[in-house]
């Protein structure tokens, strides 16, 4: 009797992710604002579809069996009868998982080499390329074409292919962005790439999932897709308004702090693509020690004149999130 | 080194731990003391080499260490609970979730496992005791010093704080200078050399040892699962070894193998890691899954439902473990065809799988299945394994990964596997085999309440993490906005932490009152069980079997109980010969322990004047000519009187 109780219980609990992911699309995966990213929603929801029924025939099945073949009071000696297994039944169950393999292989393997690429619909069109490089903690955006460098917030044209060629200046992180293009790893020394389309202009919520440190759980970024106009505008504007980026603001970023957003004319590439090595120049792993339980210790060890600023920093990037990435994602 | 960098100083709740280890230790040695029993606990446990005592040894050490990254993990739960807390800092709950990992996967599911494998496998072969004795307590004494080696670094230098998974380049020098990954390096090597043995150990002992006629396929499925295991620990730990030698290459001796600088290469570790640590997946489960089977069977009062294909189904999963360690980092940059093809080895996985758990639905159809708290576990875990194992299927789907990959959707999923898959089978068996070891049951009616309590808090804890994962929480963050909305989620997953407790709680409760008050008349076969284990006395006697049973079927022991044919002749009786007890295992792993942390600190004059220890530990026992004793016909007929009346 419990057991059944049981049965249900789970039933229910393990019904409710998949109906409210199935029907009411409100949680951020099932929300894509791309084709990129719903092609990895349609694959998702199909194969929910397949786990629904596993979960289900199992369920009943099991439910049925421990319901019907409890020991009853009246059993008495009661001793069933010894199977050995049955050819048939077991072939059965041996081919019905090969099948739904199969089933989820064939659109798997699609969508894989679907989102490696420019989207259909956009292979006509010149990708704009932009560098991503992460460092602790904190994201690096440079557009080599327009020459400007942005920091913890991207800029992109709305309807238009976005390439993005990611790495990292240290620890390895991961970039996502959930409503336009899944994930992929920023590894130093190694260069990755990831497609990206948005729709329609709009603000997206993007972050690393990749557990960096310190400072991990506060390395988000903004998408911030807008017309070709606006884009443009927006370029022209920071070329005009922005300061340059000198090689020691840069090594200055490259230190593990958190920061708000930063706009800059001109790009680091210019002395160091973190792709191709060289990053141990900007490293200090002093900066990294830690002395437990007694952070205003180990600030003045360790970052001197910095402890300042990274106050002063930490209060910025409250203020960005609050304005920022946390807007869209504001609709739960 | 200053004393206060040494330990680990300025919060409050470590600073109360220091003082309650301390407390502890020395209220443990003066009890001890008064009680005079430092003689007792040598000769009987420290120095034992019975496969019985040793197994209990790894258990103990396993219900503390599940206490241990219990506690670990209602503090990450609490930090959680609601947006924005300031109960943990950043470091703090870095260091907790490190450490939660480690310890539940190596230091619990691991010797709560190889230790009901210790106390089980012999038995249910028919053998006296494994292969090596001694070197089986030398793997005991080595994962314990690896485990207090870990332990002892949330109070002496800080934790290791890169992760379970110890990623590099973060957990290099260059981004975590102090000690607390050296922790993670040594801790881990020590443990993993006893674990080796172990594995090496099994797998002689299933092979060579087992009763006269007891055929590979006649071979009971839980020692099946065992020997499985132990070949797989022998193919994957070596990886390991090999990985944390580099590790401790790089961070004590400052080599390049894992390096951003200098050309190394960060993602080796992550491949060598994942080579072993995918495999290690199913070093804990496979056990498991021979667990609920025999339990299964026995409360369903039926033979199992396809024990050929069910032997398969495991070599198959052992098989495929080794062909699937690059779908932990999909979003690597692989390109598309390898992405693909490990897609597709991943997902072949669920094909045994499936096989399993229709074999069991069908063992239990048409059985008369009796609601033991043994049977409650082995039950639940299969609707719990089930979300587990679609969801892991979902996982599986490369390009779909790039949604779930880091997130809590990874974390619900492989805590959906892991605790239906490895933790309640440790329930389900130290229920089952708890009189085998001891002599008498746990209650059955705390046995419930442990296990309503845990099963429907580990489904309030772990649901909700599905949700917030595919709402965009990425894993091991320690706090989150208001805005995001996971609050309510998060906040209903650590009220089903305490649910868990509560049940954990239970369990200690009745293991307690059972030592105490519960019947201590079992008989030697409490369950109707159908396998060699239950042909002996409950607590199995030191010797195991009196005479060395001779099987003829599978499940021979269940035929015999019903033909009438068990019993024990008096002229069978010989006498039994029996490896002594033991000073080096002890000594060595002692020795280890010492080594090792002076290691970690780097102190390499004391390191290297210590390791004499463990060189003085190895002469000893190459020079020990001790080959065992004999016990005597009229000292065995004495004892096996004891339960069986007259013999024959």
């Amino acid at each position: 009797m419990k057991a059944i109780k049981r049965g249900v219980l789970l039933l229910t609990l393990l019904a409710i992710p998949l109906i409210l992911a199935g029907c009411d699309s409100k949680l951020i995966v099932f929300d894509p604002k791309g084709p990129i990213a719903r092609s990895l929603t349609d694959l998702i929801v199909y194969s929910i579809i397949f786990m629904l029924v596993i979960v289900v025939v199992v369920f009943v099945l099991f439910g049925y069996i421990v319901w019907k073949y409890r020991a009853k009071p009246g059993d008495g000696n009661f001793e069933p009868k010894e199977e050995k297994g049955n050819h048939v039944l077991e072939i059965i169950w041996f081919v019905i998982p090969i099948i739904i393999v199969i089933a989820l292989m064939v659109p798997t393997v699609k969508t894989i080499y679907e989102v490696e690429d420019v989207p259909q619909g956009y292979e006509e069109e010149e990708p704009l390329v932009i560098h991503v490089t992460s460092a602790d903690w904190k994201w690096i955006f440079s557009y080599p074409d327009q020459d400007i460098e942005t920091v913890n917030y991207v800029n992109i044209p709305a309807d238009h292919p976005v390439q993005f060629k990611m790495t990292s200046a240290g620890t390895m992180q991961s970039f996502w962005v959930p409503e336009l293009a899944g994930q992929k790893y920023t590894m130093a020394n190694m260069q990755t790439k990831l497609y990206m389309v948005a729709d329609m202009p709009g603000s997206y919520y993007g972050r690393n999932t990749n557990f960096n440190g310190q400072g991990y759980a506060h390395m988000e970024f903004e998408v911030q897709a807008m017309t070709n106009e606006d884009f443009n505008e927006w370029v022209q504007e920071v070329k005009n308004t922005a300061n340059d980026l000198t090689e020691e603001e840069y090594a200055e970023l490259l230190e593990p702090t958190i920061i708000g957003r930063k706009t800059y004319n001109q790009t680091h590439l210019q002395w160091i693509d973190h792709a191709h090595g060289g990053s141990e120049k900007y490293l200090n792993p002093e900066m990294y020690r830690i002395t437990h339980g007694d952070e205003e210790h180990s600030e003045e060890e360790n970052t001197d004149n910095e402890s300042e600023d990274e106050q002063a920093d930490i209060e910025t990037e409250e203020e960005a999130t609050d304005s920022v990435s946390h807007e869209e994602h504001a609709h739960h | 080194m200053s004393l206060d960098e040494f330990f680990v100083t300025g919060d409050p709740m470590i600073l109360a731990s220091q003082i309650a280890i301390g407390l502890t230790m020395v209220g443990l040695i003066a009890l001890i003391t008064y009680l005079k029993k430092w003689k007792w606990l040598w000769t009987e446990w420290f120095t034992t080499v019975d496969h019985k005592k040793i197994g209990i040894m790894y258990i103990l050490a396993g219900v503390l260490m599940f206490f241990r990254g219990g506690v670990d993990g209602l503090l990450m739960k609490a930090q959680t609970s609601r947006p924005e807390l300031g109960f943990l800092d950043a470091q703090h709950y870095d260091e907790i979730f490190t450490t939660h990992g480690v310890i539940m996967i190596l230091f619990m599911a691991m010797p709560m496992l190889i230790g009901i494998m210790n106390v089980v496998v012999p038995l249910q072969i028919g053998a006296r005791d494994v292969a090596f004795p001694k070197l089986n307590a030398l793997s005991f004494w080595l994962f314990f010093a690896g485990a207090m080696l870990f332990n002892v670094s949330f109070v002496i230098g800080g934790s290791p704080d890169a992760g379970w998974t110890s990623y590099f380049p973060l957990a290099g020098k260059e981004f975590t200078p102090g000690v607390g990954n050296n922790y993670y390096a040594i801790a881990l090597q020590i443990a993993g050399i006893g674990t080796l043995a172990t594995g090496i150990n099994f797998v002689v002992t299933i092979i060579k040892m087992r009763a006269p006629g007891m055929s590979w396929m006649k071979m009971p499925i839980f020692t099946w699962t065992s020997l499985v295991t132990s070949i797989i620990i022998v193919a994957a730990f070596p990886i390991f070894t090999v990985a944390l030698a580099y590790m401790s290459l790089d961070r004590l001796f400052g080599t390049h193998f894992f390096t951003v600088a200098a050309g190394g290469d960060p993602m080796l570790w992550l491949n060598l890691f994942w080579l072993w640590g995918h495999p290690e997946v199913y070093i804990v489960v496979l056990p498991a899954f021979g667990m609920f089977s025999e339990v299964i069977a026995t409360f369903a009062r039926k033979n199992l439902y396809g024990y050929k294909s069910m032997v398969f189904a495991v070599a198959g999963i052992a098989f495929l473990s080794m062909l699937v360690w690059v779908h932990h980092f999909y979003t690597m940059g692989n390109s598309a065809a390898v992405n693909s093809i490990f897609s597709l080895t991943t997902m072949m996985i669920a094909i045994p799988t499936g096989v399993k758990i229709f074999n069991w639905l069908f063992t239990l159809r048409k059985g008369r299945i009796e609601f033991s708290t043994s049977m409650l576990w082995a039950l639940a875990f299969i609707p719990c394994f089930t979300i587990g194992g679609v969801t892991g299927v979902m996982l599986a789907m490369a390009a779909a990964d790039y949604q779930y990959h880091n997130t809590m959707f990874l974390v619900a999923h492989f805590h959906y596997v892991l605790i239906p898959g490895v933790v309640f089978a440790v329930f389900a068996a130290l229920y089952y085999w708890w009189p085998k070891m001891f002599g008498f049951k746990l209650n059955e009616k705390i046995g419930k309440w442990h296990f309503w309590l845990f099963v429907i808090g580990f489904n309030f804890t772990f649901m909700p993490m599905f949700f917030v994962g595919l709402d965009g929480m990425s894993r091991r963050m320690y706090t989150y906005s208001e805005s995001t909305g996971w609050g309510a989620w998060l906040g209903f997953s650590a009220v089903g932490s305490l649910i868990m407790a509560a049940g954990f709680a239970a369990l200690c409760y009745n293991i307690y009152w059972s030592f105490r008050y519960a019947s201590r008349d079992v008989g030697s076969d409490p369950w109707n069980g159908r396998t060699l284990e239950w042909a002996t006395a409950s607590p199995a006697p030191h010797y195991n079997f009196a005479v060395v049973p001779e099987v003829e079927k599978l499940d021979d022991f269940w035929y015999k109980k019903k033909e009438g044919k068990l019993g024990l002749k008096k002229s069978d009786l010989k006498s039994v010969h029996m490896p002594s007890n033991s000073w080096t295992p002890v000594f060595l792993g002692v020795a280890f322990g010492i080594v090792g942390f002076f290691l970690v600190f780097e102190w390499f004059t004391l390191a290297i004047i210590s390791s004499v220890l463990i060189v003085i530990g190895l002469v000893a026992n190459s020079f020990d000519y001790d080959d065992g004793y004999h016990i005597p016909v009229d000292e065995l007929e004495k004892e096996e009187r004891e339960w069986r009346g007259e013999l024959k």
